[in-house]
This record gives C-alpha cells, sequence and structure tokens, in this order.
C-alpha cells in the first residue's frame, strides 16, 4: 500500500512537471515561432476581400452560380461547413451512395451540357474525405471551363488557360496528385489574387 | 497503379531504411541513464530539475514489477488528469467557442483513449474540445503514452541485452529522457515544417467568413451569417500525434482535414514520421543485444508484411468501385469517395496502410468508403497485432513476442530446446508470450461478437449488409490494438460502446503490458550459455520468413473467420452481384 501511495505521488509531480514543458512551454513557443515565420499560413491562410474575411484558401466553399467553378460535393454538416469536418462514410456497396453519386454525375453532364455517354471523373461526384477539400482533378476543372466561360461572356480558351495556371503538378514530379485550388481559381476570375502564391 | 505510386514507394522505403540507424542510435543514448546526447547542453538542466521534483535518484535502477508498477499508476493517474481537464473544460481558459464540459461517458472513453496511445475519436475535435483540453488534457497524453511505450521496449530489450540481472531500467528516468532528448526536440522542428505548409496554430475564436457568392448559405442553423472556420493550436498537436504514433486528430477529418494536413509534402512526412520512432527501435535492439543482422532481420520481416499490404491495398483503391461504370463515373482516379484530391488513391492506401501497421490511427481518407479489399488491409493490419513497425515501442514488444514464439516453435519442429540469443527459452516465456496475444484476440472477437448480436451493437452502424460487420470488427479491432482509426460510419459515442470500447483499449494496451514486462524481468535474470554453434540463427533470410509466418498464422489466422465474414463477402457482393444495402 505503502509502494502505491509513493508510485502515487511521484506520478502526480511527474503530470506537473512535463505538463508545464509539453502542454505550456512547447506549444507556446510554436505558436510564437509559427506567427513570426509563417503569420498568413499559421492564422488559417485566410482571404481579405474588401477588408472582410471571405474564406482560406485552404478551405472549400460552396459555389453553385455556373460563372464559378464548383468544388467537390461536401459531407462536412450540411455543406462546407468548416467546424464539422468530415466524409459521408459510406461503403463501397451502400445504396444511398450509388444513388446518390448517379444523381450528381447526371446533373454534372447537365450542367455542362455533356453528352449522355461522357465519363464524368469521380472527383467532381464523391465527397472528399474532409468535406472541404480545396480542389478539384484537372480534368474536372477542364470540362467545367465551357459552363464558366458562357456564364462569363468570355472565350472558353480564356478560361482554360486560367485553369492550366492553376494546375499545381506533384511536388517533385512524385508525390501526390495534380490539382486544381477552386478558391485560388474563383477569386483569380474575380481579379483577386493569392498574395501567399 | 502508375509509375508515380511505385517511385514515391521506393523513397519512402529508402528513407525509412537509412533513418533507422542514425534514429536509432540516438533512441540508444537516450534510453541509457547516463548518456550523452548532442542536447544535453540545452536540456540537461531541465532533466536534473525534473528529477528533483519527481524525487527521483536517476542512478537507481526498478525490477521488472517496480517498473510495472510505477507504469501502471502513472497511466492511471495522467487518465485522471485528463478526465477532470475534459469534464472541467468550461470553467477552464482557451475556450473561446464556450463549449461544455464534455459528457462523462466520453470523458472516459476519450481519456482511456489517449492514455492508453489509442486516440479513438468519439468526439469531434472542433465541436466538442476546446482548445485548452485539446493542448493540455489530449497532447499531454501524446508525449507520454508514447514515452511509457517506448520505456516498457526498452526494459524489454534491456532483459533481453543483459544476464543475471534483477532490474530491466528505472521507468522514471526513461520517461523523463524519452520526452526531453526525443519526442520533444523532432516535435518542434516538426511542428515548424507543419506550419510552413498550412497547418493552423493559433488561439483565435472560430473565424466566420462572409461566402464569396452571395447566394452561398451554408446552413441557417449553423452559420446564418457565413462559413464558420474552426481554428486552433494544432501544429504543435499534429507534430506529436504523428511521431507518438497517437494519431488523434485536432479536428474531426483528421489528417483529410486541409489545416491538418494541407500538401502532399506534409502527408508525405506525417506518413514518415509515424514509422520514424519504431522503424529506429529495431536499430537499438540490433546494437543492445550486439546482434545488428538481428534488428535488421526484424526490420525486414517487417517492411516485406508492410509492403505487401500497401500494394494490395494501393491496388484495390485505385480500381475503385466496378459499380460505377453503369453511372458512368471515370474509374481513372480510383475511388474518390472520402478522399481528397491532392492525396489520390495512391496516398491514401499508403496512408491507411502505414498508420494500422504503426497503431497510429491518424487517416487522411476516409476507411468506411474505401472498397472491401481496401478497408481488409487496415483492418488485417491491426488484427496481425501491429507488429509491422508498430506503434512507439508497442511495436517492438509485440514484435519480440512473435520473436520468442517463432524461436520456440522452431525449436519444437527440429526437437531442440529454443534458444534466443544465447538465453533458453522456458515454459514461462511461452506463456506470458501467449497470454499477451490471447488477451488480444478475447478482446477483438469477444466484444465484436457481443455487439453484434446486440441491439445497442447494431444501432450504431453507420452501414448495412457484411459492410457492417466490419464496421463492428474494425472498431474493437482498433480499440483493442490501440491504434484509434475508424470505420467512422459507425456511431460509437453512445453510452455502452463508449464504455466497451474504453474497456477493450484498456485491455490491449495494459494487460498486454504486464505479461510483456514479465517477460523481460525473467528474460534479465537468465544466465548466458556459452554459444555452442548449434543455437539457431536469429538472423538472415530464414529467420525473416520464420517470422513472418509467425506473424500470420498465429497472429492473423485466428481472425480470418470473422473476415470472411466482413470484408470478404462484400467483395464478392460487390463484384459479382448487383446487390445493395
Amino acid at each position: 500500500m505503502k509502494i502505491w501511495l509513493s508510485e502515487l505521488l511521484t506520478s502526480f509531480r511527474a503530470i506537473i512537471g512535463l505538463a508545464v514543458i509539453v502542454c505550456g512551454i512547447y506549444p507556446a513557443s510554436v505558436w510564437l515561432l509559427n506567427r513570426a515565420l509563417f503569420p498568413a499560413k499559421s492564422g488559417g491562410s485566410l482571404i481579405q476581400r474588401d477588408g472582410r474575411v471571405v474564406g482560406s484558401w485552404l478551405i472549400a466553399q460552396a459555389f453553385v452560380e455556373p460563372r464559378y467553378f464548383h468544388p467537390r460535393p461536401s459531407a462536412a454538416g450540411s455543406g462546407y461547413d468548416a467546424s464539422r469536418s468530415g466524409g459521408t462514410n459510406l461503403g463501397p456497396t451502400s445504396k444511398t451512395l450509388v444513388k446518390t453519386v448517379g444523381r450528381r454525375a447526371a446533373q454534372y453532364r447537365e450542367e455542362n451540357e455533356l453528352p449522355q455517354d461522357a465519363l464524368v471523373p469521380a472527383d467532381a461526384v464523391t465527397s472528399s474525405g474532409s468535406g472541404l477539400d480545396p480542389h478539384i482533378s484537372p480534368e474536372n476543372a477542364r470540362l467545367q471551363a465551357g459552363r464558366v466561360a458562357r456564364a462569363r461572356g468570355v472565350p472558353e480558351e480564356k478560361i482554360l488557360e486560367q485553369v492550366k495556371a492553376y494546375t499545381e503538378g506533384r511536388t517533385l514530379g512524385i508525390i501526390g496528385q495534380p490539382r486544381v485550388n477552386i478558391m485560388k481559381l474563383n477569386l483569380a476570375l474575380d481579379g483577386v489574387h493569392d498574395v501567399g502564391r | 497503379m502508375d509509375i508515380y505510386g511505385w517511385v514515391q514507394l521506393a523513397l519512402f522505403m529508402a528513407l525509412l531504411g537509412l533513418s533507422a540507424k542514425p534514429i536509432g542510435l540516438h533512441i540508444g543514448r537516450v534510453l541509457e541513464a547516463d548518456g550523452k546526447t548532442f542536447l544535453d547542453r540545452g536540456l540537461k538542466p531541465v532533466e536534473r530539475g525534473l528529477y528533483r521534483i519527481l524525487r527521483v535518484d536517476p542512478g537507481s535502477e526498478q525490477d521488472w514489477k517496480r517498473y510495472t508498477l510505477s507504469l501502471l499508476v502513472f497511466s492511471l493517474a495522467g487518465l485522471l488528469f485528463t478526465y477532470a481537464i475534459l469534464r472541467l473544460q468550461h470553467i477552464l481558459p482557451l475556450n473561446p467557442q464556450k463549449l461544455g464540459p464534455v459528457r462523462p461517458d466520453l470523458a472516459f472513453n476519450t481519456a482511456v483513449s489517449f492514455a492508453s496511445n489509442t486516440n479513438w475519436q468519439n468526439y469531434a475535435g472542433e465541436m466538442t474540445l476546446s482548445y485548452f483540453s485539446q493542448m493540455t488534457g489530449l497532447v499531454f497524453q501524446n508525449f507520454v503514452s508514447a514515452a511509457a511505450g517506448i520505456a516498457a521496449a526498452a526494459a524489454l530489450v534491456r532483459g533481453i541485452a543483459r544476464h543475471s540481472a534483477k532490474t530491466v531500467g528505472n521507468f522514471w528516468v526513461d520517461l523523463v529522457r524519452v520526452n526531453l532528448y526525443l519526442l520533444l526536440p523532432i516535435c518542434v522542428v516538426y511542428s515548424l515544417f507543419l506550419g510552413s505548409q498550412g497547418v493552423v496554430q493559433n488561439f483565435k475564436p472560430y473565424i466566420t467568413a462572409r461566402p464569396i457568392e452571395a447566394t452561398a448559405a451554408p446552413s441557417p442553423e449553423t452559420a446564418p451569417a457565413g462559413q464558420t472556420i474552426a481554428q486552433g493550436p494544432a501544429a504543435s498537436q499534429i507534430a506529436i500525434k504523428m511521431l507518438g504514433t497517437n494519431g488523434g486528430g485536432f479536428f474531426n477529418a483528421n489528417a483529410a482535414h486541409p489545416y491538418e494536413n494541407p500538401t502532399p509534402l506534409s502527408n508525405f512526412i506525417q506518413m514518415l514520421s509515424i514509422f520514424l520512432i519504431p522503424s529506429g527501435l529495431t536499430y537499438y535492439l540490433g546494437r543492445k543485444v550486439r546482434n545488428q543482422k538481428h534488428g535488421w532481420t526484424v526490420w525486414s520481416a517487417m517492411a516485406l508484411l508492410f509492403l505487401a499490404g500497401v500494394l494490395f491495398c494501393w491496388k484495390a483503391e485505385s480500381d475503385g468501385n466496378p459499380r460505377w461504370a453503369e453511372l458512368g463515373v471515370s474509374r481513372t482516379l480510383g475511388n474518390m469517395e472520402g478522399k481528397e484530391v491532392r492525396f489520390g488513391a495512391f496516398d491514401s492506401a499508403l496512408f491507411a496502410s502505414v498508420t494500422t501497421a504503426a497503431s497510429c490511427g491518424a487517416v487522411n481518407a476516409m476507411p468506411d468508403s474505401f472498397t472491401p479489399l481496401g478497408g481488409f488491409v487496415p483492418l488485417f493490419n491491426i488484427q496481425m497485432g501491429e507488429v509491422v513497425f508498430g506503434g512507439v515501442g508497442s511495436g517492438l514488444y509485440g514484435m519480440l513476442i512473435f520473436v520468442v514464439l517463432a524461436v520456440f516453435l522452431t525449436g519444437l519442429m527440429v526437437g531442440r530446446t529454443p534458444e534466443y540469443l544465447g538465453k533458453k527459452i522456458d515454459s514461462y516465456d511461452v506463456k506470458v508470450s501467449v497470454l499477451a496475444l490471447v488477451i488480444l484476440i478475447f478482446s477483438i472477437l469477444g466484444f465484436s461478437a457481443w455487439a453484434a448480436v446486440s441491439p445497442w451493437g447494431k444501432a450504431a452502424l453507420g452501414n448495412a449488409g457484411p459492410h457492417g460487420l466490419s464496421e463492428i470488427l474494425y472498431a474493437y479491432s482498433s480499440g483493442t490494438g490501440n491504434n484509434g482509426s475508424a470505420f467512422a460510419g459507425f456511431n460509437g459515442n453512445i453510452v455502452r460502446l463508449n464504455i466497451t470500447l474504453a474497456l477493450a483499449m484498456l485491455f490491449g494496451r495494459f494487460l498486454m503490458l504486464v505479461p510483456v514486462m514479465a517477460l523481460a524481468g525473467n528474460l534479465a535474470k537468465k544466465k548466458r550459455l556459452p554459444p555452442s554453434g548449434a543455437d539457431f540463427p536469429v538472423g538472415g533470410l530464414m529467420f525473416t520468413l520464420i517470422l513472418m509466418a509467425t506473424v500470420l498464422i498465429i497472429g492473423a489466422l485466428t481472425f480470418f473467420p470473422a473476415l470472411a465474414l466482413g470484408p470478404v463477402v462484400e467483395h464478392f457482393v460487390m463484384t459479382g452481384s448487383s446487390i445493395l444495402y
């Protein structure tokens, strides 16, 4: 019993001693260093427009108007809720999932005036893991370019040029996937550019 | 399965292999009470100060019973500490969202989950926990439960390396030194790297952004004025979450969240950092027992089992879901449900394999939405006992249990007294080793069976059909294996599941630790036999294969009937029928 008690006392002393270091000094120094070195990024990579925060470069937002590129479907909260991240967690044999994907594919073809037998890029009709994925595949962006061009009354080539300019390749040529950040692309179409770029 | 994936996989394995020696040497210095490291100049005074606070003499050592007692009592005290913080977060500082106290059953589940290095998330970070709870209640456990795992592995390695010895080290010294000299310095550098990639680190209230599109009104009930964007001190937490193979996310979506894992590069480094210490520990083993070939043999067995899993999972995920062909959806990107575009099929499959081979449990894609065979791999990895690199410390001591059994089995086959590195393996060693494994099997299959026939178990399912059984099986495998990843459609946040999952985590961690420590104590006190030339070599290709076979046969075959009814059946339903659930 005495041994237990002494171990317990040592444990509490260890908790206090270690907590001061790993829960106090450590996160506080990381906070100060990151704030000094990467002020915009540690603050959430926020987008300012006319002095107001309109979103984050890293977090997808809902876009439904035809003149904007549309993000991937979202299961975060009731859609793109950046305080409730998450996916659908529906399995591959789920009726709900297969139905939803089919409905979205039909809608995608209609919105973008694609032929009935056109294959839809998988990322355009599936929900991301976070529900906040800011990226779409380059193929998905190219297929949406025509619609965006028509809505904005500009030639499609102009929009495709922007898509190309905002396509990010694999890191070091091998890591990750080619992708287009819709926040950057949509704001570039509106004439706002990511200063951190 | 494109060339980029193959090259990246080769790069990943090469970097892992190259890092094993330097990190293993550093671990060796950290785990000697008087070891010298290049950090001594700054940290030695802190170390001495901590010993003074703890009133511990760094020169003294403990026998295995006392070492185990210290570890268990410390873990229990830490559990109470985290539980108290979660229950009291509404009156503690750094709670800009004014989140209320965490419900008792959820707080208990979460405290157990972090104290056992599991980090199962029945809570949703940004909706449930204040910055203070994350930074203190959870980060504390991320550091110390990782250090405790490494300490236990060190005690076992000392037991193997020593002979005619009574003691296996001093838990308090190991705890302090691992935190100060190993985890903390790497985490500081690592969190700066994460910051450079876009991981947030601030204490601001959640930001309300006015959406760019006027018509975009997300949810009227949660954010009528615009998009609410959660913030917080994430970078410092994510560094230790990965390095300590904890895996509990700052945000609900874990490493799929763009604030937690913003770029392919941050993703690559996060995967590497999960394996860094477990892989280095095999080098430490080889060095301590003066048989580097044995260390590399263990590493190779782990690497081969790992690669088999990665390729299997990658193939399944890049093939995607055959049902989508008839919907006119392209399969060139593979199965994208629950995945992020920046990672795609390969990086998601690799991440899922890494996080379950180690007992990390972080996810960058939702395993519940993987194809049946893609989801089979993470589940199988956990059920093998997470000995493929494994958790920090727990991976090595889990694998050493299999090494003892492999030595015993080969001894039986050739009719010779089994010897391991010059020590006789007797019935006591085999009994405690088997006991450690049986506890895991009983916990996983017992709880799963119970939940599968109970209304509360079935009510939690997010998917029907064979996928539902996979969800239950995954939950208790992940809990018992102290992994923490989930088939997250399964809603574990109800009282009975919070309690049974917490029990599974406690059994998996602490009931396994006791036999492991008993083995350490028993091996330490043995005499070393003179080399006879007839002992079985524990290095080389032959032993690699025997070790892999032991892991597969003893560790995983037990679960095969259950796996056949879950992911295997679902695979055939998906490919060979038009049934949907």
